[in-house]
């Protein structure tokens, strides 16, 4: 089972249904417990970092994720949840991140004309060889909506996209993964990566 | 670099799909889930479904519906028809919807937009605009292009730009049905005035149309259509091909 962490922040629907789609077993769950017990964990978010950092800290789980990340159990963070695997955030202030990975999040500072938030489909060049990209191609499209970012020039990144500036499109430290994308809104290439994801679950912690 | 999005539109009574010429004249066309489907397939970039109905029987068929859509295809949704009140979109994004399009409800409440985008983030909300030139200028229109609003359409793009809404929708009344091509010149003027992606709709007759509308008005994020996709007049997959020799950026 994959537990997807419940902590009151956004719209879980598309996310259990693409999971329900690949035949993977996903709960959604606030509990320490069914959290404990699971095969991976999912943590999903929307909106503004802070809010975000503030409801997970109100959740007391925070201590669980660190332990059970710490331990090897395979651990996804999609969009706000990937950049809150970082240090820090610069998102309207600084607020610190979860810290399982080096680095930090900041606003895109643009070319004149390029758009904030960064909304769309974008090639996805792959820049490693993570088990969580094991089907997706090299310049695959995925869906991103998101105003600030992670260096595409971070030693966890295991692809990146071009927005003027190199975003870190998916990265990967171990056990730990994280894509700033939207793999449930990413069409076949999306499902890809959660199949993997939800495979690396199966073959137990790394 | 982001890709040209490509963007069937759906338009929702009932259950089914239909689709107006001029905003008149319902036809009906086919499964809203079936569609979907393949669209997605063909390489659609996005959804967008309009819900037609008023009655309270009607609404809960598309809820049902848009359910079973987010339930088989996971690429980005848009919802709109209906939507005057924060309540709104909270209904159809549990229904499984990304963004929601606002259009008559923006104009009746101008405070909507703002509200919706602080509870919802800017990415969830669309600012749908029906324009089409009076004395000189763009005029919005509600109520499906019915009501005029004596609004100068740049300057409310604009204003939703301001109150939040992340996307515009800007539907020409003027080329709508008319399969002639986009309205470049009204997409623009809004282009030149916003910084938010921008969604041109109304107009498209042939693959060339969206050519020429990325060609013409780089500014522009998508093009959107309705009855040439769903009578197969255009296919989506030979359009990318054609956009992507004439050196555009498409997810294909």
């Amino acid at each position: 089972m994959i537990a997807v962490v419940d902590y009151g922040v956004g719209n879980l629907f598309s996310l259990l249904c693409s999971l329900k789609f690949i035949g993977a077993d996903a709960r959604v769950t606030c509990d320490a417990e069914e959290i404990r017990a699971a095969e991976g964990i999912i943590l999903p978010g929307v909106g503004a970092f802070a809010d975000a950092r503030a409801k997970l800290a109100a959740t007391g789980l925070e201590p669980v994720l660190k332990e059970q990340a710490d331990a090897g159990k395979p651990f996804l963070g999609i969009c706000l949840g990937m950049q809150m695997l970082f240090e820090k955030s610069y998102e309207y202030g600084e607020h610190e991140g979860l810290g399982f990975m080096k680095g930090e999040v900041v606003p895109f500072d643009l070319p004149k004309g390029m758009k904030v938030p960064h909304m769309g489909w974008n090639a996805l060049n792959k820049t490693g060889d993570c088990p969580l990209l094991k089907y997706t191609a090299d310049g695959d499209y995925v869906y991103y909506v998101h105003s600030f970012y992670v260096d595409g020039n971070s030693p966890y990144a295991a692809g990146v996209s071009d927005y003027g500036v190199k975003v870190a499109g998916a990265v990967c430290k171990g056990n730990v993964f994280g894509t700033q994308f939207h793999p449930e809104k990413s069409g076949e290439v999306g499902l890809g990566i959660l199949k993997a994801f939800s495979e690396i679950c199966k073959e137990g912690a790394l | 670099m982001l890709a040209k999005r490509i963007i069937p539109c759906l338009d929702i009574k009932d259950g089914r799909v239909v689709k107006g010429t001029n905003f008149l004249g319902l036809q009906d066309v086919s499964s809203p889930v079936e569609l979907a489907e393949y669209y997605n397939l063909s390489g659609a970039d996005e959804l967008v479904f309009y819900d037609i109905t008023a009655s309270f029987a009607g609404r809960k068929l598309f809820a049902d519906t848009l359910v079973d859509v987010a339930s088989r295809v996971f690429i980005p949704l848009t919802v709109g028809g209906g939507i005057n009140t924060v309540d709104d979109f909270d209904r159809v994004l549990k229904c499984g919807a990304d963004k929601v399009s606002v259009n008559s409800g923006a104009i009746a409440n101008p405070s909507l937009v703002g509200e919706a985008a602080r509870k919802y983030g800017n990415q969830c909300v669309v600012l749908s605009i029906d324009a089409k030139r009076v004395n000189g200028r763009f005029e919005v229109f509600s109520k499906g292009g019915r009501v005029p609003t004596g609004i100068d359409a740049v300057e409310w793009a604009y204003r939703g730009q301001e109150e939040g809404a992340g996307e515009l929708v800007v539907n020409s009344i003027d080329t709508d049905g008319v399969k002639q091509g986009f309205d470049l010149e009204m997409l623009s003027a809004i282009c030149d005035r916003v910084k938010i992606p921008v969604i041109a709709s109304g107009g498209a007759g042939c693959a060339e149309h969206f050519v020429q509308l990325f060609e013409s008005v780089p500014g522009v994020d998508a093009g959107l259509a309705a009855s040439i996709f769903h009578f197969k007049q255009v296919d989506i997959k030979e359009l990318k091909k054609l956009l992507v020799s004439k050196g555009q950026p498409v997810r294909l």
